[in-house]
């Protein structure tokens, strides 16, 4: 590898007690790569992807971004200015939006820029205005989150961690929680932030969004990364049994 | 029934009825102010608050508002503390309702989604604004009607000082059958008069749960 990593996941590991839900996983990322995580629930991947801004906590191991160290060993003062620096860094978007429901879509961008960055009420406005034209929202600046559907607050929210101008985004089977119908217009927001280059790691159950938008794949079963590599190579000629049957199983489901 | 007698004397009660809605306002405001400070010690990082939080919940549930009050009223002076019939009530009654508060503050803030948590804390918000702007203003619609219900008791509890000889509705009503011996006529009324204060202030936490409700 040439390039420096962007984000160097080293020798990480999470147990619950007995239950070791990561066993020792090393991942570098670089700069505008985007990686999908795909794998049987309860794989671990999930739980990788939220240990990368210390959602979860791993037990053992370090998280890299470009050259600080994320889960950084502090007292409990110094760690939590520390996280809130770094997860300004880190744009996370959820599987239910977790949307602000007392706050209207533009209340919802602009929350964290003004605390955090004391953008002035002009600014913040501009900045969501931007943000919500991106991701075709801007229309539904002032409704609240429960007067849109599932695919337009996932929009919203994607708008939300973006304000924040993050150096990467997570995704956490962002579609999972869809109608069908509505997953296409999500896709599309991922895909344009793909084109504009953003280091994005996606947790997904969608192989065809996983092998069209990817740079690169990792399969993970039972807390290890069984095997990566490109979409074309994971998709179409998996070396393990695992990755095989996995795959199998999945696409059958979807063409049912 | 003798009704020129409840026409004679219902001005008196309603003079009464000024000192339990006197003692209900300030009872309710010292039990937000001891539920909000339980609240934030029963969530508190700090085990010592936490106990603290939990120990004055358990003990004031654990024993009757009555026998605190006694404490308060009676055994105060034994021990320094000298206070009249009316402060014993509202400091009694106050903390009292305040561990009820607490509980039901605790809940309404605990029962706010975690993902509004985490979503929050990706951002970037530290605890405290995290709490302030995200999870607070949320919890505070939840809370409304259950406060609406200790406010309910409270109302009810504060005939409890009639016990300390607070001259509020209860007491009055005593007092006339004292001179009239016409207890039926007597708690009627008193009873009646409850029930308004009851219902208009039921109203009121209806509005409010109305007016707060998401869009």
């Amino acid at each position: 590898m040439t390039e420096k990593p962007f984000i160097d996941i080293r020798h990480a590991a999470k147990s619950y007690g007995a239950l070791e839900v990561l066993k020792d996983i090393s991942l570098q990322v670089q700069k505008g790569q985007i990686v999908a995580i795909i794998g049987p629930s309860g794989s671990g991947k999930s739980t990788l992807l939220r240990a990368i801004n210390d959602l979860d906590p791993l037990t053992s191991g370090e998280v890299w971004l470009e050259d600080m160290l994320v889960n950084k060993p502090l007292s409990p003062r110094q760690y939590e200015r520390h996280i809130n620096q770094m997860r300004q860094q880190i744009g996370m978007v959820f599987q239910h939006f977790n949307l602000f429901p007392h706050l209207t879509v533009r209340g919802n961008i602009t929350l964290a820029p003004k605390m955090l960055k004391k953008l002035s009420d002009a600014e913040a406005n501009a900045l969501a205005e931007r943000q919500l034209a991106h991701v075709g929202m801007l229309d539904r600046i002032d409704y609240y989150p429960s007067q849109l559907s599932g695919g337009q607050k996932q929009r919203v929210a994607i708008a939300r961690a973006l304000a924040m101008e993050p150096k990467v985004m997570l995704f956490d089977e962002v579609t999972s929680a869809l109608d069908p119908e509505l997953v296409e217009e999500v896709n599309l927001a991922m895909k344009k932030l793909a084109e504009e280059h953003m280091t994005m790691i996606i947790v997904t159950h969608e192989m065809g969004f996983a092998q069209d938008v990817c740079d690169r794949v990792l399969f993970m079963d039972q807390g290890v990364v069984v095997e990566e590599g490109p979409p074309e190579v994971i998709f179409r000629a998996p070396k393990h049994e695992r990755t095989r049957n996995f795959l199998r199983k999945h696409l059958q489901g979807n063409a049912q | 029934m003798d009704i020129d007698l409840i026409l004679r004397v219902y001005p008196f009660f309603l003079k009464a009825a000024l000192v339990t809605i006197q003692l209900s306002v300030l009872t309710v405001a010292l039990g937000l102010l001891c539920g909000s400070l339980g609240a934030a010690a029963r969530l508190s990082r700090s085990w010592g608050l936490r106990l603290i939080g939990a120990t004055y919940v358990s003990v004031i549930r654990g024993t009757p508002a009555l026998i605190q009050l006694f404490i308060l009223y009676f055994g105060g002076p034994q021990i320094g503390i000298q206070l009249d019939a009316f402060e014993a009530g509202v400091i009694g009654l106050g903390v009292n309702i305040g561990a009820y508060m607490t509980e039901t503050i605790r809940g309404a803030i605990v029962a706010v989604d975690k993902g509004q948590t985490e979503a929050a804390r990706t951002l970037g918000l530290s605890r405290s604004e995290t709490m302030r702007k995200v999870i607070l203003p949320q919890a505070a619609r939840l809370m409304i009607r259950p406060l609406g219900v200790n406010i309910n008791a409270q109302i009810k509890g504060t005939a409890l000082v009639a016990a300390i000889s607070v001259v509020e509705l209860t007491y009055t009503a005593q007092r006339y059958i004292g001179s009239t011996y016409k207890p039926f006529e007597m708690f009627l009324l008193a009873g009646a008069i409850y029930m308004v204060i009851i219902h208009v202030t039921g109203l009121g936490v209806s509005w409010l749960d109305r007016r707060a409700r998401i869009t």
